[in-house]
């Protein structure tokens, strides 16, 4: 499919609304995408005719639910390029997977006194689940800071990395400010120390091309619906000998290999960490979420929403009392901002008046709000049916909105 | 001084004047919230923070001859226009009268689609805490 905007719109019902009587703008990428008629197809299409508990099933039905099933696991391998899609888990979500990690990994090889690396721009899902794991065990989080313009400090990421650090967990690119992080050279960094490495892919995987085996890290956790797929749905990558060290996560059923009430044995990965009955139906559809997104090629998305950002930065720059936050070189299609005088969630009301959704507030990521001395902001995030005169409109709105304070 | 009623009924003609445009009307709530007194900078605190609202209203109130006066302050203008609206038909009035009235005008001009979930929540909020400080008055003045 060649990428041509007006076609891929087509392909998104709920674009096609009025909201308050504006046609809509959607905005708040970075929260969730829309989903694709494909998507939402596989999905009725698995209740109308498919469904049925998967592995295990001794009748056609269950056969091919469990084909399906497996044909998203080898897709999301082959979307990260992983060397085998038995280090591909299926979770409820990045929070999750970031959780299981911390609950697994962490309580096995993380104990007092050792040291846990993340940055100021963590949301809160990459910060909560390692102060639990802390405060259990009393290892030490260390944070590494961020720059005015919303870039990491390397030098003192550098110097934070010593013998006690056992984990880094840092984001690929930040929800808040679009940032995206040098990860190949902090995973480089991080594995000359001896720690392993978990990279939160949830803003990234959609915009940028991922590759688990040249970016070596140990661990990934992105969610489904941040890739025009459906809710409730994530993923852990894992290094094969990691994954297999670890204890499980969840017991129950699909995870064991023999239960007796004398001892229980343990399943193999991947189905060790996949206790109960997963998420067949998302699982299933999100294959046609993957397979729409390889359809445009994340070169041509990349170029597209780099197109978009740029755009909504030359007709934001010159509007009085604009402030943009976090300016830094690299960035995914987010553009975070605030309007002097103004308080965000005045103004993402006052932008729902023209049918602009954006997101506004601290983004779960408090500490990065308070590095920079603010409650929050107003973020807009483009995807790949977004278009120039969206952008266009929404700066009007920016620019009609700043001068009530701003004259 | 006009009744609840009636100050109701004025704002509820204002706000058919603007008509449907939904921009219009934020702007016209954010200007309102011009309208309130001075909100001294040290009553600006914790224990005056209404709880319900995402954003910060902070509200006070004294009691005069037998009258409530509210003064109440907020970090984003839409909340200040808001809360000057209640103020505008609360204030200056006996506990009895805040504490029975019913505030129809909030229904009749659509603010909860105006306005969206979270602040029509704060809003209750706010409604609430000017009643109770209408109770805790009526229960000093018959004490």
């Amino acid at each position: 499919m060649n990428f041509d905007v007006n076609q891929i719109r087509g392909l998104f019902p709920v674009l096609h609304q009025e909201v308050h009587g504006k046609p809509l703008i959607y905005f708040d990428n970075a929260a969730t995408t829309q989903k694709p008629k494909q998507v939402l197809e596989a999905l009725t299409s698995y209740y109308e005719k498919d469904n049925s508990n998967i592995h295990r099933g001794a009748h056609a039905l269950a056969d091919r639910a469990t084909q399906y099933f497996e044909n998203t696991r080898e897709s999301v391998r082959r979307f990260i390029n992983a060397k085998e899609s038995a280090e591909i888990i299926f979770t409820k979500g990045t929070t999750e997977s970031i959780n299981l990690v911390a609950q697994t990994f962490g309580r096995k090889f993380i104990g007092k006194g050792d040291e846990i690396i993340i940055s100021t721009m963590e949301h809160h899902s990459n910060i909560v689940p390692w102060q639990m794991l802390c405060e259990a065990t009393g290892a030490v989080l260390k944070i590494i800071p961020v720059h005015e313009n919303g870039e990491l400090d390397f030098q003192e990421f550098e110097k934070l990395l010593t013998s006690k650090t056992k984990l880094l967990s840092v984001v690929h690119a930040s929800n808040a400010l679009g940032t995206i992080n040098p990860v190949k050279k902090m995973i480089d960094a991080a594995h000359a120390v001896g720690a392993k490495v978990l990279l939160d892919g949830a803003q990234s995987t959609s915009h940028l091309e991922i590759d688990v085996v040249e970016l070596d890290c140990d661990f990934m956790v992105f969610s489904a619906h941040k890739l025009y797929g459906p809710t409730g749905l994530g993923v852990l990558y894992g290094k094969r000998e990691i994954l297999e060290a670890m204890p499980p996560f969840l017991g129950g059923g699909e995870m064991i290999k023999e239960v007796t009430f004398e001892k229980t044995t343990y399943n193999d990965i991947p189905f060790k960490f996949e206790a109960g009955t997963p998420n067949i139906a998302d699982v299933i559809a999100f294959d046609a979420a993957i397979e729409f997104i390889d359809s445009l090629g994340k070169k041509a998305i990349k170029e597209h929403e780099d197109e978009l950002l740029s755009y909504a930065n030359e007709l934001t720059a010159d509007i009085k009392g604009f402030q943009p936050i976090g300016t830094a070189k690299q960035k995914v299609s987010v553009l975070s901002f605030n309007i002097n005088g103004m308080h965000p969630f005045d103004v993402g009301q006052m932008l729902d008046a023209r049918g602009i959704a954006v997101r506004t507030g601290h983004h779960c990521t408090q500490p990065l709000m308070k590095r920079f001395g603010i409650e929050g902001t107003v973020r807009a995030s483009f995807a790949v049916y977004n278009t120039k005169s969206e952008i266009e409109q929404m700066a009007e709105g920016i620019a009609r909105i700043a001068k009530i304070k701003n004259k | 001084m006009s009744s609840i009623n009636e100050i109701q009924d004025e704002i509820v003609s204002e706000f058919e004047i603007l008509g449907d445009d939904r921009e219009s009307t934020i702007f016209y709530i954010m200007e309102l919230g011009g309208n309130l007194e001075d909100f001294p900078v040290e009553e600006q605190k914790e224990d005056n923070i209404i709880k319900g609202c995402q954003s910060k209203v902070w509200l006070i109130a004294d009691e005069n001859d037998g009258k409530v006066h509210f003064k109440a302050d907020s970090n984003t203008d839409i909340t200040k226009g808001l809360i000057s609206l209640l103020i505008r038909v609360l204030n200056d009035r006996t506990p009895e009268e805040i504490i029975h009235a019913d505030l129809n005008f909030i229904n009749r001009i659509g603010m909860g689609s105006i306005i969206g979930s979270q602040r029509s929540n704060g809003l209750a909020s706010m409604i609430k805490q000017m009643k109770l400080y209408a109770i805790a008055f009526q229960t000093k003045l018959n004490a």
